[in-house]
């Protein structure tokens, strides 16, 4: 971990030379024009289910996935299945705002998410998979003393672990970002920003697809459409046998039975349901977030702004299309429905931040499930239930964290040990009281 | 939109109302271990079905009230008044 002196924890080097030899397809420019019109082989092609594997990871999205890729890449566990109801890359990790950034508070929360950004920006080549990352980055805006005051400390702690963070003014964020008002005259106005120039997007999609790709080429198995029923625990304290004290056996699917002594939980907004069937409690609760998306227009906005006051962040995608993301839903609910409520408060804070947007369309909105903890930090390693794994409670942030939470669980569950980048995330703060309050830099609105 | 029963008011915009949490026994404080306590404070069912929440009349009548709710569907069932539960008439 490049530059930090400052006692963040050491991190494992990944071994990915095996892996990446092994990859199938190329995608090259040669390999294009020498298959022609040739129909491509299935990137992943799993077959049947079988009846035992070494590992169950459920929920086929990049948390998931990048689990498994890293338990089979860097401990050659590859008798390795992840399940998923839907298809892959169906929940959050197709349904987030794809940026990646690591300028938060907590000196816990920033080693974590430096080491993903670290991981992010060699990915593609990880993975032999053009993710399209972007570094373009990152300006949180600041609206009021307050929230200048948190920049400055968010800088410090960033400058601190070696984390390129500054707090800028009003003429430097025109500078860098010439369609925001930065004059008084909104309602809001923009006092200064946090700089973070690591941060950027990168096409979430090809980030599954990458993930799915690189696993599959080392022998695990992608089971979609195949919904988890019940998880089977022995010896716990609860009904049948499951709950606290007792060890995970396997799981029942509705595609049938698997007998398998390792289940991790990447479920995001179900993570509640799911570990109710192990007999574990998780203090989540489930709230939809809703984004938005414009027509696509030519290359104006250079960077990624996000502003917390008005709930608001905005970044534009190599196809020039504005996305637009806001904070969680105030009600606790799975429904996923749009809201024009959203869509008209979204349109007032967006003209506020860039007037010149007025005559933009919104081509259309959707929204996701955020699995919100109390602290606004994730809940990652293992639980009273043993050989049970949760990777969940990612919020509003998961995205931009699956490459080191995968890395680093996949070292848990292989290694036995917590790493000590996950220590401080483990779901057992909450029962010795060592909450790690990221609220001030992991979401917007509040 | 989702209109919340308010069993003082009648049925409110949900944007007036705070959704305090779930509802249930509350351990004892004079009793109850660090851990029961912060399992009470922290701990969610989260279930995709029906479940028995507290709501807080924030711009209505300013009470507190238990009620049903479908999280998944968001209907409402049996809108309590009181409901027999200490919580309905906290300050």
């Amino acid at each position: 971990m490049a530059g930090n002196g400052s006692g963040a924890p050491p991190v494992r080097p990944i071994r990915s030379r095996r892996a990446r030899t092994r990859y199938p397809a190329r995608y090259s420019a040669a390999s294009l024009l020498w298959r022609g019109k040739r129909p491509w082989p299935r990137i992943w092609d799993s077959g049947d289910l079988a009846s035992s594997y070494d590992a169950v990871v459920i929920g086929g999205g990049v948390h998931g996935l990048a689990t498994a890729y890293y338990l089979a890449s860097n401990w050659g566990i590859t008798n390795v299945a992840v399940v998923d109801k839907g298809y892959l890359g169906g929940g959050g990790s197709g349904r987030n705002t794809a940026i990646v950034r690591s300028n938060y508070l907590t000196p816990d929360g920033v080693a974590f998410y430096d080491r993903s950004v670290q991981l992010y920006e060699r990915l593609a080549v990880d993975l032999n998979l053009n993710v399209m990352f972007a570094r373009r980055g990152h300006l949180t805006l600041a609206h009021s003393d307050g929230a200048l005051r948190t920049m400055r400390w968010r800088a410090e702690v960033n400058k601190h672990q070696g984390v390129d963070s500054e707090v800028i003014g009003p003429a430097e964020i025109k500078r860098l970002v010439p369609a925001l008002d930065v004059s008084e005259a909104p309602r809001h106005p923009i006092l200064g920003a946090l700089h973070h120039p690591p941060g950027g997007i990168i096409r979430h999609d090809a980030v599954v697809w990458g993930y799915a790709r690189a696993a599959a080429a080392l022998g695990v198995e992608m089971h979609q459409k195949t919904e988890v029923l019940d998880i089977e625990v022995a010896g716990g304290g609860g009904p049948g046998g499951n709950g606290p004290g007792g060890r995970v056996t396997g799981v029942r699917t509705n595609r049938g039975d698997i007998s398998a002594p390792v289940v991790v939980n990447c479920t995001a907004g179900w993570a509640s349901l799911i570990a109710a069937m192990a007999g574990v409690r998780l203090p989540i609760s489930t709230h939809p977030l809703q984004a938005a998306v414009t027509e696509p227009v030519k290359m104006f906005l250079p960077a990624v702004v996000v502003s917390g006051s008005l709930h608001v962040y905005v970044s534009q995608t190599d196809r020039g299309e504005l996305v637009f993301g806001a904070a969680v839903d105030p009600l606790a609910t799975y429904d996923t429905g749009g809201s024009l409520a959203f869509a008209e408060e979204l349109a007032g804070h967006v003209l506020q931040l860039m007037p010149g947007l007025g005559r933009m369309r919104l081509l259309r909105q959707w929204s996701g499930l955020c699995d919100m903890t109390p602290d606004y930090s994730p809940i990652i390693g293992p639980t009273p239930v043993d050989g049970f794994y949760c990777d969940v409670g990612w919020g509003t942030y998961g995205f931009k964290a699956a490459p080191v939470a995968g890395e680093q669980l996949a070292a848990c569950i292989a290694g036995g040990d917590v790493p000590e980048l996950i220590e401080p995330f483990t779901l057992s703060r909450f029962a010795e009281g060592r909450l790690v309050g990221e609220k001030g830099a992991a979401a917007v609105g509040h | 939109m989702l209109l919340v029963p308010c069993p003082h008011c009648g049925p409110r915009n949900s944007a007036d109302l705070t959704l305090v949490g779930e509802t249930g026994p509350r351990p004892d404080p004079a009793t109850t271990t660090p851990g029961e306590w912060r399992a009470y404070l922290y701990e969610e069912e989260n279930p995709a079905g029906w479940t028995r929440e507290t709501w807080y009349c924030r711009l209505g009548c300013g009470r507190f009230f238990v009620t049903e709710r479908h999280r998944a569907e968001n209907r409402f069932r049996n809108p309590p008044l009181g409901a027999g539960d200490e919580s309905s008439d906290r300050p």
